[in-house]
């Protein structure tokens, strides 16, 4: 994000606060614990004579990054930016869900159905809600349906025009994922309207389709048709069909993706 | 989010880049499932992977209260048996291989294994199609990575992308790559160093060194 910086005025390393989207990976990285005053009483004479340490490049010698316990609204910041963080208390149900990776148990893309995966943000730019709003608005237009069980559906305050709770649109994220499902027949409009409305908002958007495959394992409908529309793709992930149903207390339909720990 | 999905490349520089991840679904194959995600890393771990993970930790973890010598003698192995140790919590885990070979002879074993969870391979649509088919098994569904829409330019060059997306959580950030690639080209790092120092940002443990290394040494000439 670029959000630490050298404040020459004081001469301490801080956070833009604004553009910290809290995804932690500052305050996970190795540290040492010297005494700061020698650190940079070290840098300064370093400084003098035009020579720097060059030190391991993820090693804080200080230990400086504490992470602050966080209010609501920032606290969404972290729950959607921090892959490690767990986020039982909020009310916001998960980060990611199972999108096709369970879908030889949950069933949750059948044949003929195509399922989308639009990410906002990523890869490191980071995005606001506002931007996602726009995009959840554009495609409400269309009558699309929103995955119900997806954290950016659970923040939307009217489904059938993709609006989103209002005290966070300006937060900043590392990203986030809007999920939704159509037949083929929708593929063409629903993937020209994301490159549409992805010109009007300040962000990268990163756009994954998926289906079922037939009984001999082949995609004889989505893969042609994506060549058609001009697409190249290069990169899948590919259920392998090995998941069965195991459980022996729970019943159907409890399906959730509210995982112990986050769906990834 | 999805973690493994939008590595940047074409399909042929995928070519050493395999993952395999297993999870496990919630009301449906989720009792027990600690046990049998533990088996899963075993066996892959049987098969040489470059990495492991298992949504916490990878096999290249950073360290804390380090001592000073560090900086002169760091470990840029991969811990593969305290991935495993540390599976506690339903996930998902993953293992990343650097040949097809080696990700169909894993593949071969976790079929016979059967454990009921969902397993998937994330690497370039044919990679993952031929595998299946190597291994006597017909993929079920597949999520294509249409790329990214960069309409403000936001993004930076190839190089540093192909680096910092093996990372789909952002973890590894373009400053970082950026730092990485000029050091190796430098002399001021080797790439070995290297890339430990960009896996150990990926808490996933799908970040892949051998592919790192790879494209740090393709930079490295290409300056030349
Ligand atoms: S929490 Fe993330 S965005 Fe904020 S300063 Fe640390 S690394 Fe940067």
């Amino acid at each position: 994000m670029g959000a630490i910086y050298v404040d020459s005025s004081v001469n301490r390393a801080k956070i833009n606060l604004d553009e910290c989207v809290e995804c932690g990976a500052c305050s996970r990285m190795s540290n040492e614990t010297l005494n700061p005053h020698l650190v940079r009483s070290v840098r300064s004479l370093a400084k003098i004579f035009r020579f720097r340490f060059e030190p391991e490049p993820d090693v804080c010698p200080t230990s400086a990054f504490v992470i602050d316990d966080l209010p609501y609204p920032r606290i969404v910041r972290r729950i959607f930016s921090d892959p490690l963080i767990e986020h039982t208390s909020t009310g916001i149900k998960g980060r990611g869900t199972e999108e096709v990776k369970t879908n030889d148990v949950a069933h949750r893309v059948s044949v003929g159905e195509v399922g989308y995966v639009i990410e906002f943000g990523r890869p490191g730019v980071g995005v606001r809600f506002h931007h996602i709003q726009t995009m959840t608005m554009a495609l409400a237009k269309l009558g699309v349906h929103f995955e119900g069980k997806n954290p950016i559906t659970h923040l939307m305050v009217d489904r059938s025009r993709g609006t989103l709770k209002e005290d966070l649109l300006h937060e900043k994220i590392l990203s986030a994922i809007v999920e939704l499902k159509t037949t083929t027949e929708e593929v063409p409009a629903i993937l020209e309207t994301v490159e549409k409305v992805s010109k009007t908002i300040d962000t990268v958007v990163a756009l994954g389709v998926s289906t079922r495959c037939d009984q001999t394992g082949n995609d004889p409908v989505l893969a042609p048709l994506l060549d058609d529309l001009g697409y190249d793709s290069e990169r899948a992930k590919t259920n392998l069909g090995l998941g069965r149903v195991t459980n022996t207390r729970n019943g159907e339909g409890n399906i959730s993706d509210e995982h112990s720990a986050s769906v990834r | 989010m999805t973690n493994t999905l939008h590595r940047y490349g074409k399909a042929a520089g995928f070519e050493d880049d395999y993952i395999l991840f297993a999870i496990p679904c919630k009301g449906k194959n989720d009792e027990e499932a600690v046990k049998r995600l533990k088996e899963f890393l075993e066996i892959c771990a049987r098969h040489h992977p470059v990495n492991m993970g298992n949504s916490t930790s990878g096999a290249y973890r950073p360290s804390q209260e380090l001592h000073p010598t560090i900086h002169w003698s760091r470990n840029t192995k991969a811990d593969y048996n305290g991935v495993i140790a540390a599976v506690e919590k339903i996930g998902t885990v993953a293992a990343v291989f650097s040949t097809r070979k080696k990700a169909e002879e894993c593949l071969a074993d976790l079929i016979e294994a059967d454990l009921g969870l969902s397993i998937n391979m994330s690497t370039s649509v044919e990679g993952a199609h031929r595998a299946a088919e190597n291994c006597g098994i017909h993929r079920h569904s597949v999520e294509y990575s249409l790329g990214f829409l960069d309409p403000h330019d936001h993004l930076p060059n190839s190089q540093v992308l192909e680096l910092s997306t093996m990372c789909g959580h952002g973890m590894v950030s373009f400053n970082l790559a950026r730092k990485m690639l000029d050091m190796v080209r430098e002399g001021r790092r080797t790439t070995d160093q290297a890339v430990a120092t960009l896996a150990r940002f990926c808490p996933c443990g799908v970040y892949n060194p051998e592919r790192a290394k790879r494209l740090l040494e393709e930079s490295r000439k290409r300056q030349a």
